[in-house]
């Protein structure tokens, strides 16, 4: 779409809008939000980038190819479950380790965060593969 | 060294393609040692199992389902190890010159030795579940070897038939395996059969019994499952000779000479094995008879002599049953492997186009003719001691039904004629009588090359020793597998030296004398037997059951099956059709439950009355909320155009999400905000270059989509009412809330607040990774079958 306007907004839309996935990436154990939804909401962002810029403009910006994005993702999410078999306990039990940050607290992570990381990673990827190969379609 | 050895087998399988890559011809040389070094290690193990020793390994595998990763080795196993190795060694040689330049040897020895590996594990494995992983392995590598050639359709058929066939007879054979470790506490064999006193008790050992049956007749080619052995002679005569006759085909038999110990005492038992492998021992060794070709007499009589064996099982002779899967597996073996060196060095497959090759390859000739001569029965062969053998059990049943106790010598004598033609059929006729074809052979006949010889050497050379001094294989392997069969049970044994058979008349040998004159008789008067029974041949195939197997499963006979029609009618290509299917499918499975077992007046008295709790404020939103999506579905079925009706069926979703966020569920409005905005948006990617809805759907069919969905909208809805009635305080929320965050200082728990997302990462993360996996191949899945259309070149454009 040859607008001016979405153009204008989405560059100033993309950044603020991947940032608020990785917040609701972030803050997802706690309080609504999680892989799954930040996926859906960074593939929504792109998808807008696609739509104002064209679909080779979106692969550029991302750089690797779609098909990366899901191997990574699913690499994240297995390798989350390893620590836990290393300790001798069952595949993806979850562990957690906790960084002092001086002056700004502490930080804690475990390996469930990291596993949605992964999930986000991989909604992602085939959210926008599945996107992309239909609009190449059309 | 059990293991050792399986794993052994298995790692050469898989190096098998790249080691033919740097050996070349040699290859088969090196992978004979695998199965050769089990065969001794196997031999060493002989004299301990067959006084009664048992060696067994075990490992934990799935504690929680009960499965264990066990091996045990008895006389049982031992005589079904040493045939696997032994004839394994001789098959790798002997495929090693057959298949000499063939541009795809090394992948035919990774087949090979993985069925190899596969067959040895069933026969080791003491768990049941783990027997089933196994024999599930030779079924698909038998698949791989028996449509080995799959650019001939013919091949391609047969082996998706065998799979077919004894894969739905798998799938019955896990079930049963289910039920009877259910009844008996354990999946261990041995455990099963030191416990069969708990089977007798359980009214379901009936179905177990007659579920594991389903896979052992179906493997073992028992009637009416007869049809894919002789078809599975599309294979290449290694694999014939291997699979066919020594191995695969007896592992339904010994599947039920395994698990005879815990259902012997069973009548039912005793009947289906005796009834089944009686009419399989005679249709297999009359079939024999009306065929020509060599493979084919002796697919025929492998099928007979599986049936005699679970026949001898059910009538409670194991040692002639012992016997006789020696005795076949040996002269069996050997046949195939002449008609395979006939074929390679003549180039014909006719037997009744044969003739006079004695003088060209001698040796092959006299191991034709022994072995021919033991399938017939005749002394002093080892197949003569099993065929007398045979007859005293029949003679002398133990089990069974003893009502019709004439009918077992009776039949056993008949089948033994029949098979003394195919054993003059198969060992005289190719080399001592004229040929009746005219010219000469398509290729000069001559000897064939050492390795081919080797195998069929030995196993004749083994078949002429059990004959003399049958005392050598009866007390290391044939009297000790019997007591393995009756398990425990005394066993009635019998002098088994031919020569002592000979000498002491009897009964048996009274029948031994009629079944092999008849055979006699029967195999001059072959041609005219064959053109009297050509007619009834005729109606097998019209109404056989090889027939309904085609009617079911479509292919070769006729165009109209089963198979085609259920495809035509579920796979009909648009997708309106499918979803039709998937809900009224979904209605009736789910829907006829509720109205069978759900009270939902009940439900809705419980559920109406809690109305009056809530606020009219909230009532009120919720109100207007229903009311905006039953405007907007009614209005999407009025659009005219895509985009318009995608608009619109966004605010269905986009309203749902806001009841979701009334009732306290932001986690899942948020999803469902998403994923309304990423449909759209895919939607209008899609469907921006589409033209509007060039036709609309008729009267009928909107009226018959109405009601379908309207079915479904009110079971559903009935869904959500009598969910009321079911209690949600049960012990799984209460762990999900007591684990979610850790209740004193130290505790393991997932330090989270957000118990969706807690479920989702900590608690089912297996489930979300098999989920993102899905995914991740969905995805591929779509951007393949997209990319592979806009490659394919648009003839249509052309034209």
């Amino acid at each position: 779409m040859n607008s001016i306007i979405l153009r204008t907004a989405t560059r100033f839309m993309l950044p603020l809008l991947i940032l608020f996935s990785i917040v609701v990436l972030l803050r997802g154990h706690n309080q609504p939000g999680g892989g799954f939804v930040g996926g859906l909401l960074a593939t929504s962002a792109f998808a807008l980038y696609a739509m104002a810029f064209g679909v080779p403009a979106m692969q550029r910006i991302l750089r690797v190819p779609l098909t990366t994005y899901i191997a990574v993702g699913l690499g994240i999410a297995l390798a989350s479950g390893m620590p836990g078999l290393i300790e001798g306990e069952p595949f993806l039990y979850g562990m957690w380790t906790s960084f002092d940050l001086a002056g700004f607290g502490t930080l804690k992570v475990g390996t469930p965060f990291l596993f949605d990381i992964g999930v986000y990673i991989t909604v992602l990827g085939v959210c926008l593969l599945m996107l992309l190969t239909l609009a190449e379609e059309s | 060294m059990i293991v050792g050895t399986l794993a052994a087998i298995f790692a050469l399988a898989m190096l098998a393609p790249s080691l033919h890559r740097v050996l070349g011809r040699a290859t088969g040389y090196v992978l004979a040692l695998g199965p050769l070094v089990g065969f001794i290690y196997y031999l060493t193990q002989m004299t301990a199992t067959a006084s009664g020793e048992t060696t067994s390994v075990a490992w934990t595998w799935a504690e929680s389902l009960g499965v264990e990763f066990s091996f045990r080795v008895d006389s049982l196993s031992t005589l079904f190890a040493l045939l696997v190795t032994g004839v394994g060694t001789a098959i790798v040689l002997y495929a090693n010159s057959y298949l000499d330049g063939h541009p795809k040897r090394g992948r035919f020895f990774g087949y090979l030795m993985g069925f190899m590996g596969s067959m040895l594990g069933l026969v080791l494995a003491d768990d049941l579940i783990l027997l089933f992983i196994f024999w599930e392995l030779t079924s698909i590598t038998s698949y791989l070897l028996i449509g080995f050639d799959h650019e001939r359709e013919k091949a391609r058929k047969s082996a998706l038939q065998a799979l077919v066939v004894t894969g739905l007879g798998g799938l019955s054979m896990l079930a049963g395996m289910i039920l009877l470790g259910q009844i008996a506490g354990t999946f261990s064999v041995s455990g099963i059969i030191e416990n069969h006193h708990t089977l007798t008790e359980s009214p379901l050992t009936l179905a177990a019994m007659i579920l594991v049956l389903g896979g052992a007749f179906t493997k073992s080619a028992q009637f009416p499952f007869h049809f894919w052995l002789p078809n599975a002679m599309e294979a290449p005569s290694p694999v014939s000779a291997y699979l066919h006759s020594s191995t695969m085909v007896k592992a339904g038999v010994y599947l039920v000479a395994r698990l005879n110990p815990a259902f012997m005492d069973a009548p039912a038992w005793q009947w289906a094995l005796s009834c089944f492998g009686g009419a399989t021992m005679l249709i297999g060794a009359y079939l024999a008879t009306r065929q020509t070709y060599f493979k084919k007499v002796l697919a025929y009589t492998t099928v007979s002599s599986l049936g005699i064996m679970v026949m001898l099982i059910g009538l409670g002779a194991p040692q002639a049953a012992a016997a006789y899967i020696l005795a076949h597996a040996l002269f069996k073996g050997a046949l195939f492997l002449v008609a395979g060196i006939v074929d390679h060095e003549a180039g014909v497959k006719d037997t009744e186009q044969m003739g006079g090759l004695f003088g060209k390859m001698p040796v092959t000739a006299m191991v034709a003719i022994i072995s021919g001569l033991s399938m017939a029965g005749m002394v002093p062969l080892l197949g003569f001691v099993a065929k007398e053998l045979l007859l005293k059990g029949s003679l002398h049943a133990h089990g069974g039904p003893h009502e019709i106790a004439w009918l077992w010598p009776t039949i056993s004598t008949i089948a033994g004629a029949f098979m003394g033609v195919a054993g003059l059929q198969a060992g005289l006729r190719p080399f001592f009588m004229a040929r009746t074809a005219e010219g000469k052979y398509p290729k000069t006949p001559h000897e064939a090359p050492p390795p081919m010889l080797l195998g069929p050497v030995v196993l004749t050379g083994l078949t002429l020793v059990g004959g003399l001094f049958p005392a050598l294989f009866a007390n290391q392997l044939i009297n000790g597998t019997a007591a393995s069969i009756a398990g425990g049970h005394d066993v009635e044994l019998v002098k088994l030296s031919a020569i002592y058979l000979t000498t002491h008349p009897s009964t048996a040998l009274l029948l031994s004398g009629v079944a092999l004159v008849g055979a006699a008789a029967l195999f001059a008067l072959r041609r005219p037997w064959r053109a009297i029974t050509a007619p009834l041949d005729r109606v097998t195939t019209a109404i056989g059951c090889e027939r309904i197997y085609h009617l079911l499963f479509g292919g070769t006979v006729g165009p109209v099956s089963l198979a085609t029609v259920q495809t035509k009618v579920l796979q009909s290509g648009y997708l309106r059709v499918y979803v039709q299917i998937t809900v009224l499918t979904a209605l009736a499975l789910a829907g006829g439950l509720l109205l069978w077992q759900g009270d939902l007046t009940d439900s809705v008295s419980q559920a109406i009355p809690q109305f009056g709790d809530i606020p009219w404020t909230e009532l009120l939103f919720e109100a207007v909320l229903v009311g905006m999506i039953c405007v907007a579905a009614v209005a999407s079925t009025q659009m005219r155009g895509r985009l318009s009706t995608i608009a619109v069926l966004g605010v269905v979703g986009y309203c749902s999400a806001i009841i979701f966020v009334l009732f306290g569920a932001p986690d899942v409005a948020m999803t469902q905000f998403a994923v309304e905005t990423l449909t759209v948006i895919i939607f209008v990617l899609v469907v921006y270059h589409l033209p509007r809805f060039a036709v609309y759907s008729t009267r009928m069919g909107k009226l018959l989509d109405a009601s379908v969905g309207a079915a479904f909208g009110l079971m559903m809805a009935a869904f959500v009412v009598s969910s009321f009635a079911i209690s949600a305080d049960d012990g799984i929320s209460w762990f999900y809330n007591h684990h979610a965050m850790p209740n004193a200082p130290g505790e393991h728990a997932a330090y989270g607040r957000n118990l969706i997302n807690v479920i989702l990462v900590d608690f089912r993360a297996l489930d979300t990774m098999g989920e993102i996996a899905v995914l991740g191949l969905a995805a591929v899945g779509v951007y393949t079958l997209l990319k592979l259309r806009q490659e394919r070149p648009r003839t249509g454009e052309v034209a």
